[in-house]
């Protein structure tokens, strides 16, 4: 299998993933929003901070309002964490590995494509939002499912998935990092509407329903953190998602220094004690995890992607 | 309402399908008869589904325009095209006939130059060749095919004689869209297949491998193939990628290849360098290596040249094999068909004058408005004059680029083409079309049964070039006397 093509089948997993993720989190954030009353933080910018291109966001829009939050995550081109960006990129992503891919998954990237395209404009306001975030969460989940079910499970389906599980622990991360982040400031006891923070983050990341059922416990900050990031069963927890990194990287050859690096932040998320961890304590070792996760994909990158040039002069040039 | 043959009215051209107004010709019978039987509202919405299923395959290609790449959807027309056995059957022969003499030809030129030497191909001709690759001098390919890949563009004239109009043999393509074309006629009208035995074209993928295969310098081992794409932004982007796939070979740009100290090319896996045997390349020669041609190409691979000399990759097709794809060449190869393989040519040319020769010239300077100019080394339809649709300033504009640059330019009479009914809005009208057969060579020769019919889709145009509003039909060769 080519360099370029795993390089490239990776990205698409990656922008799958963050397509499907970004859907999950602005639908699920919308609805939760109707239950604050109005004046409550957080309020929209929030969702900004969460993806953290406040930056960006500054230079286009002048107020955190609904209309500029949701158009920035999910329809604004100039915008690469947008779905319509994403969306975007995936598709080109596969185009350029047609050869390896099943027509299928072509066929259905390009209809996705074509599909927010023509409705992504409508899906800003509320009335439309939800039709299209859920056909957008159903039709990515209906490549991932086509990918799994036709597409031999060899090396070009293990980058893929590479690609969709460290985005995964990318977006957890950052949706932890975002409660904390709100919570930091603030010195006193717990506040009213804490417990409906932490149950926004679970139900951003679909996790909700698997917390329940998991965690005998109402939803208190730290067994929310637990969840997300040590729970080994949940899928878009973080622990999951490193373990099935390394299953996949376990099929490859030559493969030492990017699973060094994998058991490198699998040891720092398992050895952390979330419960009894500061707030301070947490946004520093989520900022580690981050990083870390910053140098699994440039050992990926360097050992499999960029063959013949010394790995450190990927450093810089990655863009994870 | 339904089609009303009886309107339909070819206007002096040879129509494929109909001789006249309400007469279809034997070969068309069938699918004229069904056509009819259809209303037009269930003829507009087949064309719709077929453009809703070009639009979902993503079948495209990309056209430059105005600073920026844009993918169109592949225009195409439901209708098929159809063609008789018997008729393709002494086409086929001609094509190669023509395909066998054109390999003999480039193989001299870069060899003895006897062709030369015997007085039958003028040296001035070569001496200014833009295509002859001197780089190439003494190179033997594989069974003397320098062209592997050939697409030849015929057209009908007003009695149905197909004329060979131009040989491409630098990187032709279109062949893709002649086998998503078939794809989309068999979703579209299903139920003509069960009436007609139409020869497939679903095997040219096979074909083009087998033929690949055969020129691997490493015969009896499983051959290596990729194909090599200048990326994509490439018009035939959509074409490098498809074919790719069929075939199973991996699809490269030029940064995936690198050539060893041992002068053999590799391409760079996860698994490390892996050994390439034979390199389907869809980029220009002058791209190809930047050590042996453009030194500032980056799409191509430094030392390709060098490895292939040596014989330890096939490369096809091979390079300078445009030598002969040339419209003055053109103009020699019935005379290059006798002299190699002392036959009379099977199919003919249209008749050219080449402007290099002073009578031809001449003719050519006084007869502006009857004629097409053609320049020697353009393709897609560019920097053409059609005479008779040409304003007084556009002649006297080409008298002056021809006598500036006699070499660069060819002249033929206007063919009056073929047409063939095409769906316009909500009822059928004659449009020209063109025919590019696709014909392989190797350890064998094949040819595609029929191949991609380009189509005017304007009124009374006759250019069919998709960058210029042409679309395409499917094109069925069809067995049996019907």
């Amino acid at each position: 299998m080519l360099s370029r093509v795993a390089e490239r089948v990776y990205w698409m997993g990656r922008y799958l993933e963050r397509a499907e993720s970004t859907a999950r989190l602005v639908n699920a954030y919308t609805t939760q929003v109707m239950d604050l009353p109005i004046g409550v933080e957080p309020g929209w910018k929030h969702l900004v901070d969460i993806t953290g291109a406040n930056r960006l966001f500054d230079e286009s829009y002048s107020r955190y309002d609904e209309r500029s939050t949701i158009g920035f995550l999910v329809a604004d081109p100039d915008h690469a964490g947008s779905i319509m960006s994403s969306l975007a990129m995936a598709r080109e992503n596969v185009r350029t590995t047609r050869d390896v891919l099943p027509t299928e998954a072509w066929e259905h990237a390009n209809e996705l494509y074509l599909y927010a395209r023509a409705n992504v404009e409508k899906a800003i306001g509320r009335k439309h939002r939800f039709f299209f975030l859920k056909n957008v969460i159903f039709r990515c989940q209906q490549i991932a499912g086509l990918l799994a079910g036709t597409m031999s499970h060899g090396p070009a389906h293990e980058f893929v998935c590479i690609g969709r599980n460290l985005e995964r622990a990318d977006m957890t991360t950052r949706i932890v990092d975002s409660a904390v982040f709100i919570l930091m400031p603030r010195k006193a006891a717990p506040g009213e509407y804490d417990s409906i923070l932490w149950a926004n983050a679970l139900k951003s990341l679909s996790a909700y329903q698997m917390y329940r059922q998991n965690v005998r416990n109402r939803v208190v900050a730290e067994e929310v953190v637990r969840f997300l990031l040590k729970d080994p069963q949940f899928p878009r927890a973080v622990c999951h998602t490193l373990a099935a990194s390394a299953a996949s990287l376990a099929t490859f050859r030559r493969n030492a220094a990017a699973l060094r690096s994998l058991a490198g932040v699998q040891a720092r998320v398992a050895d952390a004690d979330v419960r009894t961890m500061s707030l301070e304590g947490l946004h520093r070792l989520i900022d580690e995890v981050q990083s870390d996760l910053g140098d699994v994909h440039d050992q990926i990158r360097a050992t499999w992607f960029t063959l013949d040039q010394p790995a450190q002069l990927q450093v810089q040039a990655q863009s994870a | 309402m339904t089609i009303d043959w009886e309107s339909y009215d070819p206007n002096g051209f040879y129509d494929d399908m109909m001789t006249g107004p309400g007469h279809p010709r034997d070969v068309g019978r069938v699918v004229a008869r069904y056509l009819a039987s259809l209303s037009t509202e269930e003829i507009r919405s087949r064309q719709e589904a077929a453009e809703a299923a070009i639009e979902e395959m993503g079948i495209t290609f990309t056209v430059y325009s105005e600073g920026s790449n844009i993918d169109r959807a592949w225009p195409f027309d439901i209708i098929p095209r159809i063609i008789s056995a018997r008729e393709w059957a002494h086409t086929e022969a001609g094509l190669r006939q023509r395909l066998r003499a054109l390999n003999l030809f480039i193989g001299d030129l870069y060899g003895d130059q006897k062709i030369v030497k015997d007085g039958v191909f003028p040296a001035e001709l070569l001496a200014d060749s833009k295509n002859f690759r001197s780089q190439c001098i003494g190179i033997r390919p594989p069974f003397g095919a320098w062209a592997n890949i050939c697409g030849s563009d015929l057209i009908r004239d007003h009695h149905g004689t197909f004329y060979v109009l131009e040989d491409n043999l630098r990187v032709p393509s279109g062949v893709s869209y002649m086998l998503e074309n078939r794809i989309l006629t068999k979703r579209v009208f299903g139920e003509l297949f069960a009436e007609s035995s139409i020869l497939p074209v679903a095997d040219y993928p096979n074909q083009l491998f087998d033929m690949l295969g055969s020129i691997s310098p490493r015969p009896g081992d499983f051959p290596e193939v990729v194909v090599l794409t200048p990326g994509i932004y490439n018009s035939a982007y959509f074409e490098h990628c498809f074919l790719a796939q069929q075939m199973g070979a991996e699809l490269v740009e030029g940064s995936d290849l690198v050539v060893g100290d041992d002068d053999c090319v590799y391409m760079r896996t996860i698994d490390g360098l892996q050994r390439v045997d034979v390199i389907y390349r869809r980029i220009d020669d002058l791209f190809l290596d930047p050590e042996a041609f453009n030194p500032d190409s980056a799409l191509g691979v430094r030392g390709l040249m060098r490895a292939w000399r040596k014989g330890n990759v096939g490369l096809a097709n091979a390079p300078g094999a445009g030598v002969a794809d040339d419209k003055v060449v053109y103009a020699f190869v019935p005379k290059i068909i006798k002299y190699y393989l002392s036959e009379e040519p099977i199919l003919p040319n249209v008749p050219t004058y080449v402007c290099l020769y002073d009578d031809d010239r001449q003719y050519v300077l006084e007869h502006l408005p009857e004629l097409v100019v053609k320049p020697a080394n353009e393709s897609g339809g560019y920097g053409m004059l059609i005479g008779p649709a040409a304003s007084a300033a556009e002649h006297a504009e080409f008298a002056a680029r021809i006598k500036a640059d006699p070499r660069n330019y060819i002249a033929q009479p206007l063919v009056k083409l073929s047409t063939v009914p095409t769906v316009v809005e909500d009822h059928v009208e004659p449009r020209h079309v063109d025919l590019r057969p696709f014909i392989l060579q190797g350890e064998r020769l094949y040819v595609t049964p029929g191949g991609l019919t380009r189509v005017a889709l304007r009124r009374g145009s006759t250019v069919v070039n998709s960058s210029q509003g042409g679309g395409s039909k499917d094109t069925w060769v069809i067995e049996g006397d019907i």
